[in-house]
């Protein structure tokens, strides 16, 4: 009696046999049976709880003595009670229709289920402080139970009431919580204007909010490349998007470090002007090799002055011709670069440090990574892509990722045999050892390489020799790369960035050493950084039109195939990010660089945009967008511009700037200027000696730097233990809710079974066998059953 | 789209995207029901698929899109219906078949057989993806 298929040794394991509900001598699916419309309206709670209430009375009476309920029955089950088939149990209906119509169940169906719940969320927002008493029933584990509060209670059983009462919640909400909880009701929005309507009379008047709409239309119209992202978004979705969308927030990254710099200091000095010998005519090639006439320009550090511009105690060459208004401020030039030059890369760390949090915001996820089909197939239909032959493409795309997840579920439950693996273990052995021996090889390559050019004698074209080199071997691995990874059958874009990030740091070294052959290094460096930001362009350009057109050309004309190159979006970021290394490196040494970066980004966005649309198609690799945009965050983050950072640090902290050039020509270290400065200060005040307090006693102390980084430290660590419990927490409720489903199956199970004896009436039972059955059933889903 | 309306068609809607799930969208935000919207409808649909929304809301509309046969569950038909319509009927059925069993042992935690709502807003915490999918540009 009472077969059932579950397994009751294990909680922690979902029974893997028993997909649907098992019926003792049937076996219907339950995709089989659907609620028929005619049951009852969810808001007419009473009737539903007063029928089950009925049900449990009319079993346990039984145990009182056998009385003729069947046909007392019959009513409840011949209500709307669709023909089954064969032998159906004539109970079995009127339970699904109940169980249908729990209050748990009914969330997506009624308006008044959805304005109960999201009463009860405002209410517990409200109190959340006070415990609630014993009696409410909202705080409970068991989600079946906690909606008990408001539906089954009769005062509040309409639907003007119920929604009266969330409004009224409402306006005792701040207006922030508000509006957050009103975003989040899934009425229309009818129903949301009718439970805000309350809370607008006592706010601003009209003219005010207005104007602030029209405000934030404007900004919204206002934003650059709107329309171009909408049409590369409909087109090739939002992989693709993910590449324009970083290099909108390259652009403007850098346009922060520009207007910081030009501000304060491009600016000032480019109106005092030191008194420099005439500069050499101005030929094209500057533009190429950053020498010649630019050389004693405002692109270069050496151009910058170290005293003070504007100084009224200085003599003034004739008094009559400088103006006598308030102008007379003076300026101190070494200070102010040096401050600026550390104020934007401390914004742009705030702002990158921000990207990167609401990144992981929105693609890191607590918890375990099963079910991977199920995301792929509700979250892998781009919305967003409009135009007819790309929808077809995506179509293809997902067909392809749905056959290769089922292929791989079916091969790891058959995982491979022994050569399989050694084979497989060997391939991947074999492409890191080719990935590291080419990596090598290259930084190897650019030493010997660049050791030669300085022995060699400048001549201006032959300057552009090394950039080539490096923009070459950066344009020519990803392919290589790419190769590898085919045969691999592995995807590793940062494998291609540690070719760039380690050549740059060979380059480096070789900068800081170089100190001893130009007789103004930093513009030396300066015009190196130069020449590498134009010559990435113009590979960039070159790898372009040959990667996309030409190709585009031959497959086209050649090949006579209907494909079209693929957009490597990996490949064009990690140039992105080199190019932006680039430039904090050379910030310090070429304060107008961020200036051509800019140039270069929004050049690169058009040429982009158009080889795009007229060559190529949507990649077919499955590309999580949101993933890959926090690892490319991260890589700009961790190597580039912490290594740019490093490096910029190191510059100023222990090397001697050059004698003859720049704000900072004879100090000790660049580092010494706010030194120098408030010794200045406190000689012309003796009464802000306290305030040399605060660099010797903070920056200095390495006890409080150890306290900082204690503190650090500590919040991660905390972070860290606060991911453990939540990742527990998530355990534990899949289990709670796999133990209720668990329960409803007991339940299920119990009423068929009473029923099943209760049929035969030939055969009787002793009470004690019928209070062993209908005991678990009154109790509520305790334990133990045979 | 007209000037003078107030309640756009189904056939209207369909020149603008070639989406396989417009017609379900057009009834699930349609006041009734069979895919012709008022204004208000419009808006709603356009308010829930664009970024500003929150990601419960989406997961209910997206789960009522999902459920073809509107009885709350997204049960085994239902999901046959969403693979055919996402691949174009390209899988065999039998691929069908076996995706849409996995499926449901993977996203169905109180083992009903079907995936309800909660099941649903879940499995879609876990995708980080479903916020930029489910998204239309306007």
């Amino acid at each position: 009696m009472g077969e059932c298929g579950l397994s009751t040794a294990g909680r922690t394991t979902r029974p893997r046999a028993v997909p649907e509900l098992h019926v003792p001598h049937s076996r219907v699916g339950v995709s089989a049976l659907c609620p028929c419309s005619q049951e009852p309206s969810p808001d007419n709670e009473g009737a539903l709880h007063s029928s089950f209430c009925q049900l449990i009375e009319e079993q346990s009476s039984l145990v009182a003595g056998p009385s003729a309920l069947l046909p007392s029955l019959d009513p409840i089950a011949s209500t709307g009670l669709e023909p089954e088939q064969g032998e159906q149990h004539p109970g079995y209906a009127t339970t699904l229709r109940i169980l249908a119509n729990m209050p748990s169940r009914t969330i997506g169906r009624s308006r008044g289920a959805i304005i109960s719940q999201y009463y009860n969320r405002t209410a517990r927002l409200r109190r959340r402080s006070s415990r609630p008493s014993l009696q409410q029933l909202n705080r409970t584990a068991r989600p079946s139970l906690r909606q008990f509060d408001l539906e089954s209670d009769p005062a509040h059983a309409t639907l003007a009431d119920k929604q009266s009462l969330l409004a009224k919640e409402l306006l005792s909400l701040p207006p922030a919580q508000r509006s957050q909880v009103l975003m989040e009701v899934p009425l229309s929005l009818e129903e949301k204007r009718s439970l805000r309507m309350p809370s607008l009379c006592p706010h601003p008047p009209q003219g005010c909010r207005t104007l602030w709409y029209r405000f934030l239309a404007l900004v919204h119209a206002a934003q650059p490349w709107h329309y171009a992202l909408k049409q590369i978004s409909g087109r090739f979705g939002s992989s693709v998007l993910s590449y324009f969308l970083f290099l909108k927030t390259l652009l403007l990254f850098n346009i922060i470090s520009f207007l910081l710099l030009l501000v304060f200091v491009v600016a000032l000095q480019a109106a005092y002007p030191p008194a420099v010998a005439s500069p050499p005519p101005f030929t094209g090639l500057e533009l190429l090799t950053g020498v010649g006439s630019f050389t004693h320009s405002l692109l270069y550090y050496g151009y910058y002055s170290n005293t003070t511009l504007n100084d009224p105690s200085a003599s003034s060459p004739s008094g009559s011709t400088s103006p006598s208004r308030a102008t007379q401020l003076p300026y101190n030039m070494p200070l102010a670069y040096m401050f600026t030059i550390g104020a934007s890369f401390f914004a742009t760390c705030i702002l990158l440090m921000y990207s990167m949090y609401h990144s992981f915001l929105k693609s890191y996820r607590v918890g375990s990574s099963t079910g991977v089909l199920a995301i792929k197939i509700f979250s892998a239909w781009d919305f967003k892509v409009v135009q007819r032959h790309s929808v077809k493409l995506q179509s293809e795309n997902i067909c392809t990722q749905l056959k290769e997840l089922l292929a791989e579920q079916r091969l790891r439950s058959c995982p491979l045999s022994l050569p399989q693996r050694l084979r497989h273990i060997t391939v991947l052995l074999l492409a890191w050892l080719l990935a590291l021996g080419t990596v090598l090889g290259c930084v190897v390559a650019v030493y010997y390489f660049s050791e030669h050019m300085h022995t060699v004698s400048t001549q201006e074209g032959v300057l552009l020799a090394l950039p080539l080199i490096v923009s070459l071997l950066n344009t020519l691995m990803p392919h290589f790369y790419n190769l590898l990874a085919a045969w691999e059958k592995q995807d590793s874009p940062a494998a291609e960035v540690y070719v760039a990030i380690l050549v740059l740091g060979l380059l480096c070294y070789q900068w800081l050493s170089r100190r001893l052959i130009c007789s103004c290094w930093e513009t030396c460096v300066g015009q190196d950084l130069y020449r590498f930001v134009v010559m990435d362009f113009i590979f960039t350009l070159l790898d372009t039109g040959f990667g996309e057109l030409l190709w585009r050309l031959i497959l086209e004309k050649k090949l006579k195939s209907k494909r079209r190159p693929e957009f490597d979006i990996a490949q064009n970021v990690l140039e992105l990010i080199y190019g932006q290394t680039l430039t904090w490196l050379g910030v310090l040494f070429a304060p107008l660089l961020p200036a051509v970066q800019v140039l270069k980004l929004l050049l690169l966005f058009y040429i982009k945009k158009t080889s795009l649309m007229q060559n190529c198609q949507s990649p077919s690799k499955p590309w999580q967008a949101s993933h890959m945009s926090t690892v490319f965050i991260t890589l700009l983050f961790f190597p580039s511009f912490l290594g740019a950072a490093i490096f910029v640090s190191y510059t100023i902290w222990w090397e001697k700037p050059s004698e003859t050039c720049g704000p900072f020509r004879g100090l000790q270290t660049i580092y010494q200027t706010p030194k120098v400065w408030v010794e200045l200060l406190e000689e012309s005040n003796p009464n802000i000696a306290w305030f040399s307090w605060i660099p010797q006693y903070l920056v200095e102390n390495t006890v409080f730097l150890f306290f900082l980084s204690g503190i650090v430290l500590a919040v991660i660590y905390f972070n860290i233990q606060v991911l453990r419990g939540q990742r527990r927490i998530i355990c534990l409720l899949e289990e709670q809710i796999a133990n209720e489903g668990e329960d409803k199956k007991f339940l299920i199970q119990k009423i068929h079974s009473i029923y099943d004896r209760k049929v035969p009436r030939g055969k009787c039972w002793g009470s004690a066998g019928m209070e062993s059955h209908c005991a678990p059933l009154l109790r509520a889903g305790a334990g133990g059953w045979e | 789209m007209g000037n003078k309306q107030t309640i756009f068609t189904p056939e209207q809607l369909d020149a603008y995207q070639d989406n396989p799930f417009r017609q379900r969208i057009a009834e699930v935000f349609s006041e009734s029901g069979d895919g012709n919207m008022t204004l208000d409808d419009f808006l709603d649909m356009f308010s829930v698929l664009s970024e500003m929304a929150p990601r419960d809301l989406k997961a209910y509309y997206a789960f009522k899109i999902y459920d073809f046969n509107n009885d709350d569950y997204i049960c085994k038909s239902d999901l046959e219906k969403t693979v055919n319509k996402l691949t174009r009927n390209e899988l065999t059925p039998e691929e069908v078949s076996l995706a849409c069993e996995k499926v449901i042992y993977e996203a169905d935690l109180d083992n009903d057989g079907k995936l309800s709502l909660e099941d649903f807003q879940h499995m879609i915490i876990r995708a980080p993806d479903f916020l930029s999918t489910f998204h239309i540009r306007i």
